[in-house]
């Protein structure tokens, strides 16, 4: 379980979250939709440790994680892919793999091949660049790299910030039965956090809304996709009276 | 073609010391994005405890990675007591911060050592050999092949080893980096540590050749920095490029000009690389693939 209480962000003067509720359940996608500026990117920021908390608490599996460096976040078990996937273009795939993993490299150094054999069983299209330099491979090998990546640390629960960002529908779809696959296979938590609402409802077991730092709205895809105002503003559906 | 084939020698030696001073630049810039005006006096601190090292009655061979050892825990300290408490603020702040101990470690190698200039043995004793048409100082081969093996070593540590990926990695994008679980503070400390000792060994090799004092970090720094500048600031092997060609300039124009002007002229050439190609000659286009 993931918890999040009363948790409010400030970057420099500027009061970002407001005082944020949200739980994860094992085995649950939980999506977040909002518009631009609502404050979803620094939600997982704060829970990954990028920024620090000015009031309010993570707790994982009961574990306080909120207010430690991002760091020792990893280490504790969540992991972040963050927007833009940044990967590391200076790296290889295959560094960027291990560098995922790089909490417990010392510790499970030789089972570091079989879990890179794990993850490229999951992301097949990136067996071929396995040597290639991270910044050579395309858009979408780039997020499946960075998801990959994400998931070296073995993680409880793991974020994605808008993994959809700039990616043809087909790969946005091959992206979602990963996310799928990941949940059934590997029990992890995850929150997936999206412009795309489409797809962020299509996948998820819960779905909370958030406006201007605040969460406006909670429940299950059908309640959120039923719900008039995530109607016209998300979904692009006229309301007719 | 004797005297060209002797500049050359000549340049290529000093210019393989420049070129440890510039990775020692490269490696704390990319790491943290200072530029470390302290470096030279990392070169100062090595070459004058190396002579302390040995007139305390130390053997050379010891001497040396005393003073290697001394100077890398000074950097280390350097980086724990004025740059981490202070990471967050602005990187000219952190800049400004290393031109004070930069003036801060001149002053306590003036009380130290005072100011005449102190000479540091060569470790080759023997005669000058024939090469090629040019007469070679065995200090200046020494020089060189210790940098060659120097740079092979740093080359695995970088590339080749998981602590080294995971230092390009912070050095790329240090945000993601600490994402991955990685200790960004203690890389920059790593970097701190790792300059301070190739400073010292660049010190500890110039020394013989130009004497050591306790302001020789001055001017080694600024070569070094010219060489980096030459090289691109984010390329290890550009600075290492860097820093033989200025090696090499500087040795033909002190020949066929004079060497009363070869400073003169290794500053010429940094003004003309900020002129014309003010990203370096090898650095490549950079640009992320979204």
């Amino acid at each position: 379980m993931l918890y999040v209480q009363g948790l409010s962000t400030h970057i420099g003067k500027i009061q970002i979250l407001h005082s944020i509720d949200l739980h994860v359940h094992q085995g649950e996608i939980v999506s977040i939709i909002g518009a631009n500026g609502a404050g979803k990117s620094t939600l997982l920021n704060t829970l990954a440790g990028l920024y620090f908390p000015s009031t309010g608490k993570v707790t994982l599996e009961g574990e306080v994680i909120s207010g430690l460096p991002a760091h020792k976040v990893v280490r504790k078990g969540l992991s972040l892919v963050p927007e833009g996937r940044q990967i590391f273009s200076n790296l290889t795939v295959k560094e960027n793999l291990l560098l995922g993993m790089y909490s417990r490299y010392y510790k499970e150094k030789n089972q570091a091949k079989d879990h890179i054999e794990m993850i490229l069983d999951m992301f097949p299209s990136l067996k071929k660049h396995i040597d290639n330099l991270g910044g050579n491979l395309s858009g979408g090998e780039q997020q499946m790299l960075a998801i990959g990546r994400g998931l070296m640390s073995k993680p409880k629960i793991i974020l994605l910030d808008e993994p959809s960002m700039g990616l043809a529908p087909k790969i946005v779809n091959e992206i979602l039965e990963i996310l799928m696959r990941i949940k059934k296979e590997m029990g992890t938590m995850i929150i997936l956090v999206e412009q795309n609402v489409k797809a962020a409802l299509k996948v998820a077991d819960r779905v909370y809304v958030m406006e201007q730092g605040n969460i406006a709205l909670h429940g299950t895809p059908e309640e959120i996709s039923m719900n008039p105002q995530v109607k016209s503003a998300y979904l692009g559906i006229k309301m007719t009276s | 073609m004797d005297l060209v084939m002797q500049y050359l020698v000549t340049g290529l030696t000093v210019g393989s010391i420049y070129a440890l001073m510039a990775i020692g630049f490269v490696t704390i810039y990319n790491i943290t994005g200072i530029l470390n005006f302290a470096q030279g006096e990392f070169a100062m601190i090595g070459a004058l405890s190396c002579v302390s090292f040995v007139n305390l009655g130390l053997p050379m061979f010891a001497a040396i990675p005393a003073a290697i050892i001394l100077t890398a825990i000074i950097g280390f300290a350097v980086e724990r007591t004025v740059i981490f408490p202070v990471r967050n603020r602005s990187v000219i702040t952190l800049i400004v911060i290393t031109i004070g101990v930069s003036t801060f470690i001149k002053g306590l190698g003036l009380i130290i050592w005072g100011t005449s200039p102190r000479t540091l043995q060569p470790v080759m004793k023997m005669g000058p050999i024939q090469l090629l048409g040019a007469v070679i100082n065995p200090q200046s081969l020494f020089i060189f092949l210790t940098v060659l093996l120097l740079l092979a070593v740093l080359y695995v540590f970088f590339d080749k080893t998981f602590i080294g990926s995971a230092l390009r990695a912070s050095e790329k994008n240090p945000r993601a980096a600490s994402l991955m679980g990685i200790n960004t503070s203690s890389m920059s400390a790593l970097a701190f540590t790792l300059a301070a000792a190739l400073g010292a060994i660049a010190g500890i090799m110039i020394a013989p050749l130009t004497d050591a004092t306790y302001e020789m970090g001055f001017l080694i720094g600024l070569k070094g920095f010219v060489a980096m500048v030459i090289g691109g600031v984010n390329n290890i092997s550009g600075a290492v490029v860097g820093g033989l060609l200025l090696g090499v300039i500087e040795a033909f124009s002190g020949g066929f000009i004079s060497t009363f002007y070869s400073d003169a002229i290794a500053f010429g050439v940094l003004l003309l690389m900020l002129f014309f190609k003010p990203t370096g000659l090898f650095s490549k286009a950079t640009g992320e693939r979204v």
